[in-house]
């Protein structure tokens, strides 16, 4: 291991990577294949504490570390200070740690730690480990329970047009899909146009009296103004990646993301509590803005979990294939990322969902979705997209179709939320055991439609 | 037809996107599941294809521009999808070729890439076509038209410059949608250099049958490039003047 004894926590966290096309295009992937396993080996033997000394990015360079350092809690990390990297998966495979232990330890693993432990894992590791933690959150729908999948209708269009839009979210609601959120990417950054889809969704949700809630995917300065001129906000959407400077790339900062966090509470929208923001991540975002520090992407994917975690969100969706095969190449990369997110989200106490997808310049089609979307599920994954068809009209990718969640609902016998399966019932699209029925013409919810 | 069959209908026709899909137990029906596997192989090989450079060539020659062919940094396909840095260079051949072409300081270059869709490119020659004739009656000096192989946006700073020329109009593939595998997308940048950023192009998208035509492209090209030379500046600047929709970075 002598190659390694003298290497930074950065270089080895890199090296010791599994292979995927952004390490490499930042020029801090392993140049062999045994090296990325001879890396492994010596991360393994690091201690956990390392990471509470050394910083992969300086705390006087980066409000991101700062946060981590700061809000890093000792007395939980106890049970787990002595042990090195390698112990640390020994130790969440054993028998012993269950569920209730890892949610104990969540705040004393920083996202340094959670990365370096998932890049010794293999697969089934990250599966297996994943399974034993449930992170529930609550808004009108309770998202993250055990035996329960749940989907985010998705019913974008490339023009934002309403009775598209609204379309799409019939016949999402019909194919049993929309208990985590109704949450629309809007084309559009005009707040006229982004009000009328807030007042839009609320009004669908109110008059059918769905448990479900919405947000629009707009910057959190649109939906700042969006609360400030009195529109029925229930989700504020952003953006976060793992450093400061890619967060400022997105227009975003700590404070902001406070202030936009305290706006939506005000409201007073979530009949549970404070927990009103939704945030996507994905491998690959500080590499693209040119703030990666030379860390690895999936090293600063967890960081941005950090970000995430410090605002008690209701949703985290890593969108995992999205940005393309210069960062993640083909489906093998996808699935990997997708454990990799996953996991680390869940260690460290996030409800965190997958957008299952991928770019048509990317290696990957419906058969790796299929694999990422199986594996996920069986993972415990709290939500997945639902798309009508899979094609997303706007984005021009391919995610997870409604479909495909009734399909993994199926497979491994899991539910909606459970106040949606009784709404689902209520109105009539499910029957007792949860079978869809064929909709009725007739049916109220497509007599909305113009 | 029957009320129900009717309502159907109307109901699918308020979206392009895949609604009123059937099910065979939790899934999908056989025909839809074909249906978006041809979708998507049509956008596979549209990315996948290589660019018929000799045909296009001819096409554009026969409008009366003279041409040039250039290849990026990225030797493959599938270096160039992992690599966008090398497509965004000249390979040192191309660098040579754009040497060798004759000086005239134009105010314009016009490069037509292949990007990530080369079936795009059957749109570029139309474009051409009905930029041809208005630039010359003002008097616009053209260089060559360069055609351009494993090619990003950027790649264009860098032919701009080796020609020295004022300002430079990239004709290029873009990703391929699943039902829109040949859109092509225009990029103009003023005053061409390598480290060009995104924020300082203006783009027209979507061009294509069944989104934005030629003709229509090309006379928002013809405003946008009058405009870049009269206020010697592209991107943020000139988007704000013309009321254009915001660029999306590729």
């Amino acid at each position: 291991m002598s190659r390694w004894s003298h290497s930074d926590l950065k270089t080895l966290m890199a090296k010791a990577s599994p292979l995927r096309s952004g390490d490499q295009l930042a020029g801090l992937a392993a140049q062999s294949a045994e090296e990325s396993i001879t890396a492994r080996m010596a991360l393994a033997d690091q201690p956990l504490s390392r990471f509470l000394n050394e910083p992969l990015i300086a705390y006087e360079q980066d409000e991101v570390t700062r946060l981590i350092i700061d809000s890093h809690d000792m007395a939980a990390f106890a049970p787990i200070s002595s042990l090195s990297v390698g112990g640390f998966r020994d130790w969440l495979l054993s028998d012993a740690v269950d569920g209730a232990v890892l949610a104990a330890v969540a705040p004393g693993v920083t996202p340094e730690m959670a990365a370096a432990v998932s890049k010794i894992m293999r697969n089934q590791d990250l599966i297996l480990v994943a399974a034993k933690i449930r992170v529930a959150t609550r808004f009108r729908s309770t998202v993250g329970l055990k035996g329960r999948l749940s989907s985010r209708l998705q019913p974008n269009h490339p023009t934002d047009d309403p009775s598209g839009i609204l379309a799409s979210m019939v016949d999402g609601l019909l194919l049993g899909s929309g208990d985590a959120v109704i949450g629309v990417n809007p084309a559009s950054d005009n707040l006229q146009v982004l009000g009328g889809l807030v007042e839009m969704m609320a009004d669908v949700i109110h008059r059918f009296e769905i448990p479900t809630q919405s947000c629009v995917l707009t910057h959190v300065t649109s939906s700042l103004a969006l609360i400030e001129q009195g529109r029925p906000v229930d989700l504020v959407f952003q953006s976060i990646a793992g450093t400061e400077g890619a967060n400022a790339a997105f227009g975003v900062n700590l404070n902001l993301l406070r202030d936009a966090q305290q706006a939506a509470q005000s409201l007073g929208r979530n009949p549970h509590g404070g927990q009103v923001m939704y945030f996507e991540t994905g491998q690959g975002t500080a590499l693209s803005s040119g703030a990666h520090h030379g860390v690895d992407q999936q090293t600063l994917e967890a960081r941005a979990y950090g970000v995430a975690r410090a605002f008690d969100p209701f949703l985290v969706n890593t969108v995992v294939g999205f940005i393309g095969p210069e960062y993640l190449f083909d489906g093998k990369q996808i699935i990997r990322a997708g454990l990799e997110d996953h996991f680390c989200g869940k260690l460290l106490g996030l409800p965190i969902g997958c957008d299952v997808c991928y770019t048509n310049h990317a290696e990957a089609d419906q058969d790796d979705m299929d694999v990422l979307l199986t594996l996920l599920a069986a993972a415990g994954v709290n939500f997945i997209m639902g798309v009508p068809g899979a094609d997303d009209i706007m984005l021009n990718y391919q995610s997870t179709s409604f479909h495909d969640t009734l399909y993994a609902r199926r497979l491994l016998n899991l539910r909606p939320a459970p106040e949606f399966e009784a709404w689902l019932e209520a109105v009539g699209i499910a029957d007792a055991q949860g079978l869809l029925r064929t909709p009725e013409p007739k049916h109220p919810l497509l007599q909305v439609l113009p | 037809m029957t009320d129900e069959v009717a309502r159907l209908q109307a109901w699918r026709s308020l979206t392009q996107a895949r609604i009123g899909l059937g099910r065979s137990g939790a899934s999908l029906a056989t025909r839809d599941v074909l249906g978006f596997a041809l979708d998507h192989a049509r956008a596979r090989d549209a990315v996948h294809s290589p660019l018929d450079t000799e045909a296009l060539g001819r096409e554009v020659r026969d409008l009366g521009f003279d041409t040039v062919h250039v290849t990026s940094l990225a030797q493959d396909r599938q270096t160039y999808l992992a690599r966008p840095d090398l497509g965004a260079r000249l390979s040192s051949q191309a660098v040579a070729v754009l040497h060798d072409t004759e000086r005239c300081q134009p105010d314009l270059a016009i490069v037509l890439a292949d990007g990530l869709s080369s079936q795009a490119l059957r749109h570029a020659a139309p474009v051409l076509g009905h930029l041809r004739q208005p630039l010359l009656d003002e008097g616009w000096r053209l260089a060559p038209v360069v055609i351009a192989t494993q090619a990003r946006v950027a790649l264009a700073d860098e032919i701009g410059a080796e020609l020295n020329a004022a300002m430079v109009l990239v004709l290029i593939g873009e990703r391929p949608g699943m039902s829109s595998p040949d859109s092509l997308g225009a990029y103009l940048t003023w005053n061409p250099m390598v480290g060009r950023t995104n924020a300082e192009r203006n783009c027209v998208s979507n061009i294509r049958t069944e989104g934005l035509q030629p003709a229509a492209a090309a006379e928002t090209l013809l405003w946008l490039i009058r405009e870049a030379r009269r206020g010697a500046l592209t991107g943020l600047g000139l988007k704000d003047l013309s009321g254009l929709t915001a660029i999306s970075p590729t």
